[in-house]
């Protein structure tokens, strides 16, 4: 997929995942706050920042339009404040509230994918991948660059699940029954897994190249950089702590991904201290967004 | 190069015996480069009175840079006489306004709608031509280039640096100085902060050493405490904008529109006693913006 050829055969396909998710609603809790938030002229910007950032099709909607080539800017806006910076927030509330009005997301869809513990594992992986790369341990990662990566690592997941419905759904049983883990079976069946996908959509819109590559890596090439290895840590230990797992289900023989936070789970433990902030934070938020 | 106020008023029109020698049209600034080339900043019902000096040298080729879309910056283009006139060039310039999808043309094709008005942009005789411009990118108008720099306002605004025989002149638009949107207190405050910093830095250093910097200074700084986020400047920033980019003169533009001419005085004259010229270094003069005065440089 990363080779000219192989990209130009997969063009038809690709443009039409692109087409669907420019259409695709975001998810119910931030469009009914989005809305709520704008009809207040005063709302805070930090409020309305807030919803977005947890929203994974809210991000990459605002992140799509503001790095596509009409405002060329020198450099890719790869965090929600930063597109604040930019654009204004005024700017950036009309974005929102046009992709609210799209409608909502529904909660079940025909491929049975759990829509609500992909939300909640997409908001635990990024604000964990955030810790993650204000760590020593990360080296020289932008902490807004890894709550963005960690957000949107699985987006390709959603995307398949909503736009080839039948094919995910046989994902999805084909996984669960052989107990193998999501991404070989959707290269399997599907012909792609959701990091090429959810690579593919971010190259396409113009992502930074870190971001992109971290998308597309965080399963076969983990410790590739440090973006790569807090999000794919994250992952792993979200789906560890069993927050919003969906059916990727933590095995006990798993090893750590990457081994710059220590070898084993248990020195991994020792060194960042007590994750409950950031699991009750997120549990909370799927709470309030049932 | 040349540059000739055409209207320096905000949000709209106040036409009256207060605002006389300042003047009541909203913003429109006229530039001529050396070589006699006409550059537009803004199409407030300035443009109009433009208009009328234009007629004794038709067909003319007008560059229009909008700063961006906001009323007071194109209600006069409608009325900008040369698109009705056959054998003339419009050019005009500005942002791609991301929230609705569209290229600049939109500033034309939604006012020149049946409801509001009685031409189509479609019967317009003049050749009328639409680019939208990208920030840092120079667009070449003859013997001059016009840079845009992204800037701060609740609309996406370009401000445009015009350099001509290396002599440079810098229009802000409607520009506020970025504010932190996180509370000290808050965990996202000392990142924002940053982030602002490195902005602004761009922007000082876009700005850099300009001849004439004409910029957004709308309020005082008492008015601006209830006024933050609305997008523009004060006195006060925009001389400091003015100094760290190293600008030689500065015009103050963009009046309030219930400011009367005797008011403007008065707050431009306190203004000076707290900024004298001889204090800050490099910035030889600061005055006000009005209709029909004329800078060269």
């Amino acid at each position: 997929m990363t080779t000219a050829a192989a990209t130009n055969e997969q063009a038809p396909a690709q443009q039409r995942l692109v087409r669907a998710v420019e259409k695709m609603p975001a998810f119910p809790k931030a469009v009914q706050q989005v809305l709520a938030l704008c009809r207040d002229i005063n709302c805070p910007p930090r409020d309305l920042v807030g919803v977005i950032e947890h929203d994974p099709v809210l991000t990459v909607k605002l992140l799509r339009v503001i790095n596509s080539a009409s405002y060329g800017l020198p450099n890719k806006v790869t965090s929600v404040n930063q597109a604040v910076l930019y654009l204004g927030i005024n700017t950036v509330k009309n974005l929102a509230l046009a992709f609210a009005m799209i409608g909502v997301l529904p909660a079940r869809n025909a491929a049975g994918f759990e829509v609500q513990a992909y939300l909640v594992h997409s908001v635990a992986t990024a604000a964990l991948a955030r810790y993650l790369a204000s760590r020593p341990q990360a080296g020289e990662v932008d902490p807004d660059d890894a709550y963005v990566a960690g957000l949107l690592h699985d987006f390709g997941k959603v995307v398949m699940a909503t736009h080839l419905p039948e094919e995910y759904r046989n994902v999805l049983e084909t996984a669960e029954a052989e107990g193998v883990p999501l991404h070989v079976v959707e290269r399997r069946l599907i012909g792609a897994d959701h990091a090429e996908v959810g690579a593919m959509l971010a190259r396409h819109w113009q992502f930074s190249p870190a971001l992109v590559s971290c998308i597309g890596n965080h399963h076969e090439n983990p410790d590739m950089d440090g973006l790569t290895a807090c999000v794919a840590l994250a992952n792993q230990l979200t789906r560890r702590a069993a927050v919003g797992n969906g059916r990727h289900v933590f095995h006990p023989d798993e090893v750590p991904v990457t081994t710059r936070f220590g070898s084993e789970f248990a020195s991994i433990d020792i060194a960042l201290g007590s994750l409950d902030s950031i699991w009750s934070t997120a549990r909370a938020y799927a709470e309030s967004a049932k | 190069m040349k540059v000739r106020f055409w209207g320096v008023r905000g949000s709209i029109p106040v036409p009256g015996e207060h605002t006389r020698r300042y003047g009541g049209n909203t913003t429109c600034i006229e530039i001529r480069t050396d070589g006699g080339a006409l550059i537009i900043l803004d199409a407030g019902t300035g443009i109009y009175q433009l208009a009328q000096s234009l007629l004794k040298e038709l067909p003319v080729s007008a560059n229009v840079f909008i700063t961006h879309s906001h009323w007071d910056h194109i209600q006069g283009l409608p009325f900008f006489i040369p698109i009705f006139v056959p054998g003339c060039s419009v050019n005009i310039y500005g942002a791609h306004d991301i929230v609705a999808s569209t290229g600049i043309e939109r500033v034309m094709d939604v006012q020149m709608q049946y409801s509001y008005f009685p031409v189509r942009e479609a019967e317009l005789k003049a050749r009328m031509q639409y680019e939208d411009v990208q920030p840092g990118v120079p667009v070449t108008i003859a013997d001059a280039t016009v840079t845009p720099v992204m800037l701060n306002h609740p609309v996406v605004d370009f401000g445009y640096r015009i350099e001509c025989n290396g002599k440079s002149v810098f229009f802000t638009g409607d520009h506020e100085p970025h504010q932190n949107i996180y509370r000290p207190e808050d965990e996202g405050f000392d990142a924002y902060r940053q982030m602002i910093e490195a902005r602004t830095a761009d922007i000082n250093t876009a700005i850099g050493n300009v001849d004439l910097l004409i910029a957004d200074s709308s309020y005082t700084a008492k008015e601006y405490e209830t006024r933050v986020g609305w997008g523009h400047g004060t006195f006060d920033s925009s001389i400091a904008l003015a100094r760290a980019a190293g600008a030689k003169r500065l015009a103050c533009t963009h009046h309030e529109p219930t400011r009367s001419d005797d008011e403007l005085d008065r707050v431009f004259a306190d203004v000076l006693q707290r900024f004298p010229v001889g204090d800050n270094a490099g910035l030889s003069e600061i005055f006000l913006a009005r209709e029909g005065l004329e800078v060269h440089l």
